[in-house]
């Protein structure tokens, strides 16, 4: 593995100072793209994706529809001054339509497309910022998102990431760890089904290391469901209080 | 059994009740117990629980009325926006209520694009070519010739109607025509426009405001001072 | 660019579907395995004499053909000393009813990336060895093609990679008389690949509660999930779910189903490397 500039963990502290269980300041903010259906802004530390969903609406061309349930399409794409140092080219990379590919395959089992027959559905999410994780962010903005529009979910989906470094399982990689540490984990997690969505590896695990970071990535999730939930509650508290304030 | 308290605000997973509870709304059945599909809000009824999405597109049933723009002329009808997953169909058997040869009428004599609407959804089949069937042929409905339509979430058309349609004749005392679309689209004709533009502004104020107790009241209250500054020709 | 979910393009009647699971359910597939047997597989090396290192993979019917073509070129920045490696997978139209012509579309790319990310990390090559004077680099080019797709081609795709990469010979480096480093083709040497570090990439398909090995084409239309393990030595250097949700419990369950096949694959893989 090449050399990090910066020793990655020394003494359980990791190079940002935190704890291996840590995650970085989260920020979840519900409704933040007006003509959006349904949309959220997440972060985890600078890592910024936004995501907007439009639908159900109408799918054309129509003999891509589906009689019995609707059609998903999901983008992620990163900005083009979203990385650090040079300016990635907005041309979508094929990272970027693996990337789409394991978001909407994250996105469906939750869900109820027989909802939705013979209508789409479209999830974009744009990566405004990137320091690691950047796929597990927008997995957690996009559900919020199809949430926030009303899509009927069986339940939201919440995306972390769990990486090796210097042997250790670590919660929620920033970008220096993604490209220095020993291996990566991008998971996405239904907290109230308790079923994984989005599983990803790269690197090399022991069996163990491998079970040891499901565990983790499970607390990570549980952690950020906690404040995906204020935040829903932050909008719709209001709402709540329209209805019953007769 | 049930796992909530009323008036609480839920999300898609939570659980709600057992399976032999009554529950409806937006809910499903996972090993023996209802869960939430939206974030919504738990009401607790005579009968059982009830869960209110909280948002969402409108989501068409036999008997509403809504108001709908013509956006395209077919063959044998017209399709209607009517803001839902799918167009809704307007069939001419449905539109007109004398015969009429289409070899020689166009359609577009009676509706064109651009128009406006007030129909009754006549049914609603998934499995339809065109799932979502208009009606004219019905009472307080059909073209819509002058007036403005206002939009709001259609969440929150049961607020603007209010307790046994309080709300909504507060704001027939202004003496205009209002049609409240479950669709969450209001069509409001004034004989003076100045009518129908503070009927508008009303109709987005109860959208926007409804959280702060006594909606009514402070409607109430608007609608009349404004009727007494009219009288006196202030407005 | 939007991924769009793919049901519709592909057809498999109900009946068929609901044979596939009654019979999964009696831990028996259409096809008379149990949930933990694979499929014959036969490679054979060296199938394509204008490459510089090739293979094919029979999988039961899935016939996949891995060519390496090796280049020259610039190292990436982030790795100044190392050779570079590119996977590339197509679909060949002729692979099922249902491929179409065109550029890879997103299975094509996932099959290649994750074939990729097997190889890349695990220390079967040692990219290090790549380098080359002159601050360039091998560039090892790996193209993938299916020709028939019956089911499972990222495990498929995997083996014919690693057998290929075997049987590479590489070009030798040289300084042409202006000084210019380039290939010559008629002195070559084995690429030097660790054979106890091949990584093999085992896929596990899920149907209802069961869970079991190399989906056949008709079982992948049928799936309710799916999960592929990458193993290398004694670790894991891939993993990928592609469709549906797993529990925990299911994943380590699929984790060990995909440990004995890997031991399956192997027998064979072993005889060509």
């Amino acid at each position: 593995m090449k050399k990090p500039p910066v020793p990655l963990l020394q003494n359980g502290v990791r190079a940002d100072g935190r704890a291996p269980d840590q995650m970085r300041e989260v920020k979840i903010s519900v409704g933040v793209v007006s003509n959006a259906d349904g949309s959220a802004m997440v972060s985890y530390g600078t890592t910024t994706a936004v995501a907007a969903v439009y639908g159900p609406r109408e799918m054309h061309p129509r003999h891509l529809s589906l009689p019995d349930r609707g059609v998903m399409r999901v983008r992620y794409h990163m900005a083009p001054f979203s990385t650090k140092d040079e300016r990635k080219s907005p041309t979508p990379s094929r990272r970027e339509i693996e990337i789409s590919k394991v978001l909407r395959e994250a996105l469906e089992p939750a869900i109820v497309l027989e909802q939705y027959p013979r209508s789409r559905i479209d999830v974009f999410v744009e990566i405004l910022q990137a320091d690691g994780s950047t796929r597990v962010a927008s997995l957690t903005a996009a559900s919020l998102a199809l949430a926030d529009a009303g899509i009927y979910m069986r339940d939201l989906v919440i995306g972390v990431s769990v990486g090796l470094v210097d042997g250790t399982v670590v919660l929620d990689l920033n970008g220096l760890e993604d490209q220095y540490g020993e291996g990566d984990l991008p998971v996405g997690y239904m907290p109230n089904l308790k079923r994984f969505t989005l599983l990803q590896l790269d690197g090399a695990w022991t069996r163990e290391a491998f079970l040891q970071a499901l565990n983790l990535a499970v607390r990570g999730a549980e952690y950020v469901y906690q404040i995906a939930r204020d935040a829903l509650k932050t909008k719709y508290m209001s709402i709540a209080e329209e209805i019953y304030g007769r | 059994m049930y796992f909530v308290t009323p008036r609480q605000l839920i999300f898609p997973g939570d659980v709600i009740a057992t399976t032999d509870s009554k529950v409806e709304g937006p809910v499903y059945v996972d090993n023996g117990r209802y869960r939430s599909l939206v974030v919504g809000l738990v009401e607790f009824r005579e009968d059982g629980v009830v869960v209110v999405p909280l948002e969402g597109t409108y989501k068409p049933k036999k008997g509403d009325v809504v108001v709908g723009y013509v956006t395209d002329v077919l063959a044998t009808g017209w399709e209607i926006d009517v803001r839902s997953f799918m167009p809704a169909y307007l069939p001419v058997s449905e539109a007109l209520h004398r015969h009429v040869d289409l070899e020689t009428t166009p359609l577009t004599t009676f509706l064109n694009v651009g128009d406006v609407v007030i129909a009754k959804v006549k049914d609603v089949d998934l499995t339809d070519e065109y799932p979502i069937i208009l009606t004219l042929k019905e009472e307080r409905v059909g073209k819509v010739e002058s007036g403005t339509v206002v939009e709001i979430t259609p969440v929150k058309v049961p607020r603007l109607i209010g307790k046994r349609g309080s709300m909504l004749n507060t704001l027939m005392e202004v003496g205009c025509d209002i049609i409240v679309g479950q669709n969450g689209r209001v069509w409001i004709r004034c004989r003076d426009t100045r009518d129908e533009v503070f009927l508008a502004t009303l109709v987005r104020k109860i959208e926007a405001e409804s959280h702060v107790m006594g909606l009514t009241d402070r409607i109430r209250a608007e609608v009349e001072k404004y009727k007494t500054q009219r009288q006196q020709g202030a407005v | 660019m939007a991924s769009i979910s793919p049901y519709g393009k592909r057809f498999i009647s109900y009946l068929r579907r609901e044979q596939i699971r009654k019979l999964l359910a009696t831990k028996y597939r259409i096809d008379g395995r149990g949930p933990d047997q694979i499929r014959d597989v036969e490679i054979k090396t060296g199938v394509v004499k204008t490459a510089d290192g090739s293979a094919e993979v029979r999988l039961g019917k899935t016939h996949v053909v891995a060519g390496v073509k090796v280049g020259l070129g610039q190292p990436f920045p982030d790795a100044p000393d190392e050779g570079v490696l590119v996977v590339n997978a197509e679909v060949l139209p002729h692979a099922s009813p249902y491929t179409e012509v065109g550029p890879p579309d997103e299975s094509a790319i996932e099959l290649a990336r994750v074939v990729d990310r097997g190889i890349r990390h695990c220390g079967y090559v040692d990219f290090k060895k790549l380098a080359v004077e002159g601050g360039k680099a091998y560039v090892l080019w790996i193209d993938l093609y299916v020709i028939n797709d019956d089911g499972n081609l990222v495990d498929a795709a995997n083996l014919a990679s690693v057998a290929a990469l075997k049987n590479t010979q590489l070009p030798t480096a040289v300084k042409d008389d202006a000084g210019a480093v380039k290939l010559d083709r008629n002195n070559r040497s084995p690429l030097p690949v660790e054979a106890a570090k091949a990584p093999v990439a085992v896929s596990v398909g899920k149907i209802g509660n069961v869970l079991f090995l190399d989906p056949t084409f008709e079982e992948e239309l049928s799936l309710d999930g799916r999960i592929t393990f990458t193993f290398s030595e004694d670790r894991i250097v891939a993993a990928q779910k592609t469709l549906g949700s797993f529990t925990q419990a299911e994943l380590e369950t699929a984790l060990n189903l995909a440990q004995k096949g890997r031991e399956k694959f192997l027998e064979t893989l072993k005889s060509v490397i």
